[in-house]
């Protein structure tokens, strides 16, 4: 049984930059995967290359084992993407028909308005609608054919907390239903509560493809900073479950997911600290300490 | 339970022409521009010789014909010019793209509700020629400059495509304009040719919109050429337009889609 997507040491190269760099990456049926990376880390470029918008420069890469152009392949297929753009002089309703029409056996439109929560607007113009309300419409227009494949680029960008969870809520639903969901996230909150794979991706790499369990336990998920009283050096924290460790003069910045373990052994080793933060990490720092260790 | 692998071409393209007809109808910019302008034009420029006759062609007749060919024309050069410059700005393209529509039936659809403007335009010109103007013109006559004028449309809209990919939303509009007006003019759209300066008569012979009109004026027996001839230059016309159109559209595809 062929993968539904299947990239093989793909790469892409926009002028002087290389934004995926030989990714090779398999998803077979009924998988929820998010691709999780900072901005600018290649996911984009690496959906786009899955749906067939980008050729890749060199490698492959296979949509329900044929050429990700075929239209076979792309019926298949729901794709919600960043940057596009839709009229706005049609209704919800009418577009979601027009998008119906492109698909072999398609969702009533009633329910696909639904799975995005849009019902109150199904006769309003698309022009009048808030950024995270298109964005909700792009999602219907994604599940409106019903497909057996979902490509959402960063869907809930811009809506707000309960169009966020209604939207996450039917994503679950659907992958229950045995679509095959590929999603990308910037949010490791996001791809933790949905995914049952991430694939961690910054540089145009894959640095990490694993359960959000063993992705979590490998990015550190707290910042810690604090002064302390005397100097201490590298050595007072041998052992600890501390990244990216910075100790100049009086002030120590690290990274952990054990916060609590890490306190408890200073406080254990005699050091007498004060200022203490501790913070969620910011994601674009915690890939950084995975890169570099990879 | 086996699927149908793809839904049926036909499916889409009803769908799709049925989107672009509201879409163009919703918008004033297309279709008051469209319907509403070479009525206008034809007020002030037509109307008050309307019931002139010379050499046994009647004045009024020959510039429903002229306004006809404006108008047609018209539809395709904004139509495709504005149309799809505005799709590329708000990116529509990405999404229509991806999704399992062929770019060839999207193209169609635009080219089906653009000839269906088109002949609603004609329409109401015409009727509003004969009931406002007093005009008349056997249906037979009627019916040759209303099929020669949308089967002579395929340079328009080869020009309105190459403006469409060539410039971008905001400069699309004003390119058309100072294209299209004054190519109308100078072909005597307007303002018959013996009565504008002798270098645009002597221009117009080499403007596609002059050998356009001649395919509407010889069905009132006012060609100046052969049939043969006018199609000839737009079959010419067509192809250096589709050559501007393809090679534009060839640089975007190369930006977006390589």
């Amino acid at each position: 049984m062929a993968a539904v997507v299947e990239l093989r040491g793909a790469r892409k190269r926009f002028g002087a930059v290389e934004a995926v760099k030989g990714v090779d990456l398999a998803i077979g049926t009924g998988e929820l995967v998010a691709l999780l990376g900072p901005n600018g880390a290649g996911k984009t470029t690496s959906i786009s290359l899955m749906l067939g918008l980008r050729r890749p420069t060199a490698g492959e890469a296979r949509l329900f084992g044929l050429d990700p152009e075929d239209r076979r392949a792309r019926s298949r297929c729901g794709v919600m993407l960043q940057e596009s753009g839709t009229t706005g002089v049609l209704t919800v309703r009418e577009i979601v028909d027009l998008f119906r029409a492109y698909y072999p056996s398609p969702l009533p439109a009633g329910r696909a308005i639904e799975l995005a929560g849009l019902e109150a607007k199904t006769r309003a113009r698309i022009g009048s609608l808030s950024g995270g309300e298109r964005q909700r419409l792009y999602f219907a227009l994604a599940v409106c054919g019903d497909p057996e494949a979902l490509f959402l680029d960063e869907p809930t960008v811009g809506m707000d907390v309960e169009a966020r969870r209604g939207v996450l809520e039917s994503i679950r639903a659907l992958s229950a239903s045995g679509k095959t969901i590929v999603l990308t996230t910037h949010y490791l909150e996001e791809a933790d509560q949905l995914a049952h794979r991430i694939v961690v991706i910054d540089h145009g790499v894959v640095i990490a493809d694993a359960t959000p369990h063993e992705i979590k336990s490998r990015i550190p998920s707290k910042r810690v900073n604090f002064s302390v009283e005397t100097a201490v050096g590298e050595a007072t924290f041998s052992g600890l479950p501390v990244r990216n460790l910075e100790v100049a003069d009086h002030r120590v910045r690290l990274l952990s997911n054990e916060p609590e373990t890490v306190l408890r052994a200073l406080f254990e080793r005699g050091v007498v600290l004060h200022d203490l933060e501790v913070t969620g990490a910011d994601l674009e720092e915690a890939f950084l300490s995975m890169t570099r260790r990879a | 339970m086996t699927t149908a692998p793809a839904a049926p071409l036909v499916t889409m393209f009803l769908a799709q022409t049925r989107s672009e007809l509201l879409m163009r109808w919703r918008v004033p910019a297309f279709s008051v521009t469209n319907l509403v302008l070479p009525i206008v034009f034809f007020t002030f420029f037509g109307l008050p010789v309307a019931h002139l006759v010379r050499g046994g062609v009647s004045i009024g007749a020959y510039l429903l014909a002229s306004f006809g060919a404006y108008a047609v024309g018209n539809v395709m050069v904004y139509g495709f010019g504005i149309g799809v410059a505005n799709e590329r700005g708000m990116k529509i393209d990405r999404l229509m793209r991806a999704s399992p529509l062929p770019p060839m039936v999207f193209m169609l659809a635009k080219v089906v509700t653009a000839l269906v403007f088109a002949v609603v335009a004609l329409v109401l010109l015409i009727a509003f020629g004969i009931v406002v103007g007093g005009i008349h013109q056997t249906p037979g006559v009627w019916a040759t400059i209303i099929t020669r004028l949308l089967a002579g449309s395929l340079p328009f809209i080869a020009l309105g495509f190459a403006i469409g990919y060539w410039s971008g939303p905001h400069a699309a509009p004003a390119l058309a304009n100072l294209i299209y007006l004054p190519l109308s003019f100078a072909s005597g759209l307007f303002v018959p040719l013996n009565q504008l300066p002798a270098f645009i008569q002597n221009l117009a012979p080499y403007l596609p919109s002059y050998h356009y009109a001649q395919l509407a004026w010889s069905a009132l027996g006012a060609g100046r050429e052969p049939l043969g001839v006018s199609l000839l230059w737009l079959a010419g016309y067509t192809a250096l337009f589709l050559t501007l159109a393809v090679r534009s559209y060839r640089r975007e595809e190369r930006a977006k889609f390589a």
